[in-house]
C-alpha cells in the first residue's frame, strides 16, 4: 500500500539554505534514498544527492535523518510513524557543497598521514603466514566501508572546528588498531596515534559505535586499546621500563607518510 | 564575538537548530544524572554516618565499611588492624574508598557517562555541545584518567577483601550458618568481580597489547575470557551500582535492629 510521505530536505549550498517541505508517494518496503530520488525524478530535478551502490556496502549516502547520522539506502521509511515528517539534511562536520552533498576530503586528507602496513621479511618460502586468530581480530576493522558517519558526528570535529588539524576521527584510529593489532607489522604506530592522530581528544563518548552502519565496536576494540597502548608508552613507568629492562617489543615508531608534491 | 565553530561554521550547511533529532534523546542522559547524583549521595551519607556497618550476631559487614580501618570500628569488623584515627570527616574505609571512587571516576564506561550527563560533552550524539573549547583528554587534570589502569590494581585488592568479608560472613557468633544476608553478600560480591574484571584496562593487559594472540596461547584465552565480559561493562557497572547499595542498606537494617535476617540454616 503506497501512501504519501511528508518530507524537509536541506537545499543550499554555501552562501545558504534552507529545509524545504516535499509531499512524496511511496511504497512500502522502501527507503528514505527512494524518496529522495522521487522527488529528483518527479519535484526537484537538480536535488544533489551522493549516492551508488544502494545496498549500504559504498558508504556514498550518508546524510542525517531526523537529525542523527545514517545511510539514506539502509533507512527503511517503515522507521518512521505514518504522518511523520522526514526531515533530511547532509552530514553538519563537513563543508558543504549543495543540497545533501558534502566536501568529505578531510578524511582523505587525514588518510594520507597514516602510515602504510609495514611487514616483515617473507619467510624462505616466500610467504606470509598468520594464525586464525591473528586474521579474525583485524577483520572488524576492514568492514569500515568508509561512509564517515562516524566522524560526522564525533563531537570533536563535529562541534570543533579547529581539531580537524590534530584529531584524525574514529575512522582513522580503526586503521591505527589494526596496524598495531597486526602480528607481522613492524613498526611502532603509538606515538604517532597520540601526536598526530591527537587519541587524547576523543572522550569516548562512544558516538562512533551508535552509528557505525556495519556495527564496529569502534570505542571497545580499537579506540580504547588504542588509547591503552598509548597509555603503555607515554603515561605507565613499569610498562615503559619492563620492555625497557627485558628488551620486549622495541620496534621503531613509525612517521606520517611523505606524499608526492601535487 | 568571536567566530562561529562547531555545525555553526561558515562552511557548513546553514542550519540553525542545535539539533534536528526527534526522539527523547535528553532522557538517557537525564537519567544517568540522577542515578549517579542519588547514588553519590546515599553513598556519601551512609559513608559518613559511622554507625550501623556490622551486624554482630552474624559478622555481616557492610562493602562500605570494609576494610574497617579506624580506632573507632568495632573490634570484630576490623579484620585488618585499625590505623587510623577517629574523625567525622574521615571514613572508616578510607584506604578503600577513596581508591574505588577513583576507579569508577576513570572507568571507560563511566567517563561516557558522566562526560554526556555532568558535562554535556556532548549530551547525545549529534546534539551540539555547549563548551567553545574542547581539549578532551589531553590536559591536567583530565590527562590523569590515563592512570586507570592503577585504580584497576587497587580495585582488585578491595574486591578481594570484599570477597573475604563475604567468606567471614558464614561463620557468625553461632558458628556456621546462612541467610539472606549472605546471599546479598555474596551476590554484591560476584557482580563486583564481574564489574572489575571487565574493565577495559584489564582487558588490555590481560592480553590486548598484545601483537600476536597465536604467540600467547593462554593469555588469548584469557584476553576471550575478559571480552566477553567486557561488552556488559555498562551492565556490570550499573548493576553493581545497585547491589552496593542494596548490601549496605540491608546491613543497615539489620544493625539498626530495623528488621532481621531472614536465615536458611
Amino acid at each position: 500500500m503506497g501512501y504519501d510521505l511528508n518530507m524537509k530536505v536541506w537545499r543550499g549550498d554555501a552562501t545558504g539554505g534552507e529545509l524545504v517541505p516535499y509531499t512524496v508517494p511511496v511504497e512500502e518496503g522502501e527507503v528514505v534514498l527512494d524518496a529522495l530520488h522521487r522527488i529528483q525524478a518527479t519535484q526537484s530535478g537538480d536535488l544533489a544527492v551522493r549516492w551508488n551502490c544502494k545496498a549500504g556496502k559504498c558508504g556514498s549516502c550518508s546524510a542525517e535523518i531526523n537529525g542523527k547520522p545514517r545511510l539514506t539506502c539502509m533507512t527503511r521509511l517503515s522507521t518512521f510513524e505514518r504522518g511523520e515528517t522526514v526531515t533530511v539534511t547532509p552530514m553538519r562536520t563537513f563543508p558543504i557543497i549543495r543540497d545533501l552533498v558534502t566536501d568529505v576530503s578531510y578524511n582523505f586528507k587525514v588518510a594520507e598521514t597514516i602510515p602504510a602496513f609495514a611487514p616483515e621479511k617473507r619467510r624462505d618460502d616466500g610467504t606470509y603466514r598468520m594464525q586464525q586468530e591473528d586474521v579474525e581480530r583485524g577483520q572488524e576493522f576492514r568492514k569500515c566501508i568508509e561512509c564517515f558517519l562516524c566522524q560526522d558526528v564525533c563531537h570533536v570535529i563535529r562541534d570543533h572546528e579547529e581539531n580537524k588539524q590534530a584529531f584524525s576521527g574514529p575512522r582513522f584510529f580503526l586503521r591505527y588498531a589494526e596496524l598495531e593489532m597486526h602480528p607481522l607489522d613492524t613498526n611502532d604506530h603509538r606515538k604517532l596515534a597520540q601526536e598526530r592522530a591527537g587519541i587524547g581528544l576523543c572522550n569516548i563518548t562512544k558516538c562512533c559505535t551508535e552509528v557505525c552502519p556495519e556495527g564496529i565496536k569502534i570505542t571497545d576494540n580499537a579506540i580504547i586499546p588504542v588509547k591503552e597502548r598509548v597509555v603503555d608508552r607515554s603515561f605507565d613507568p613499569v610498562t615503559w621500563l619492563g620492555r625497557k629492562i627485558f628488551r620486549r617489543d622495541q620496534l621503531p615508531e613509525s612517521q606520517t607518510p611523505t606524499l608526492p608534491q601535487d | 564575538m568571536a567566530a562561529p565553530t562547531g555545525i555553526q561554521s561558515p562552511s557548513r550547511a546553514r542550519i540553525a537548530e542545535r539539533t534536528l533529532r526527534t526522539d527523547r534523546w535528553w532522557l538517557a542522559p537525564l537519567v544517568t544524572f540522577i542515578g549517579l547524583t542519588a547514588w553519590v549521595a546515599y553513598a556519601t551519607a551512609r559513608v559518613f554516618q559511622q554507625d550501623h556497618y556490622w551486624v554482630a550476631e552474624f559478622h555481616y559487614l557492610t562493602p562500605f565499611y570494609s576494610p574497617c580501618v579506624s580506632v573507632a570500628c568495632t573490634p570484630e569488623a576490623a579484620h585488618f588492624g585499625t590505623i587510623l584515627p577517629d574523625h567525622a570527616l574521615i571514613p572508616y574505609a578510607a584506604f578503600s574508598l577513596p581508591f574505588l571512587l577513583l576507579f569508577r571516576l576513570t572507568c571507560y564506561y563511566y567517563r561516557r557517562a558522566y562526560y554526556r550527563s555532568f558535562w554535556l560533552s556532548p549530551p547525545a550524539c549529534a546534539v551540539a555541545e555547549p563548551h567553545r573549547k574542547y581539549t578532551g583528554e589531553t590536559r591536567l587534570p583530565l590527562i590523569l584518567q590515563n592512570f586507570h589502569r592503577y585504580t584497576f590494581y587497587l580495585a582488585l585488592v578491595i574486591t578481594l577483601i570484599n570477597t573475604w568479608d563475604a567468606i567471614l560472613a558464614f561463620n557468625g557468633e553461632d558458628g556456621f550458618g546462612i541467610g539472606l544476608g549472605n546471599i546479598i553478600l555474596v551476590g554484591n560480591v560476584i557482580m563486583l568481580w564481574c564489574y572489575t574484571l571487565s574493565c577495559h584496562s584489564c582487558r588490555h593487559i590481560t592480553g590486548g597489547r598484545l601483537r600476536s594472540f597465536s604467540r600467547h596461547p593462554i593469555r588469548y584465552r584469557w584476553w576471550t575470557f575478559v571480552s566477553k565480559l567486557n561488552t556488559r561493562h555498562m551492565q556490570f557497572a550499573w548493576i553493581t551500582l545497585g547491589t552496593l547499595a542494596l548490601t549496605d542498606f540491608y546491613i543497615w537494617m539489620l544493625a539498626s535492629g530495623t528488621w532481621s535476617d531472614l536465615r536458611f540454616l
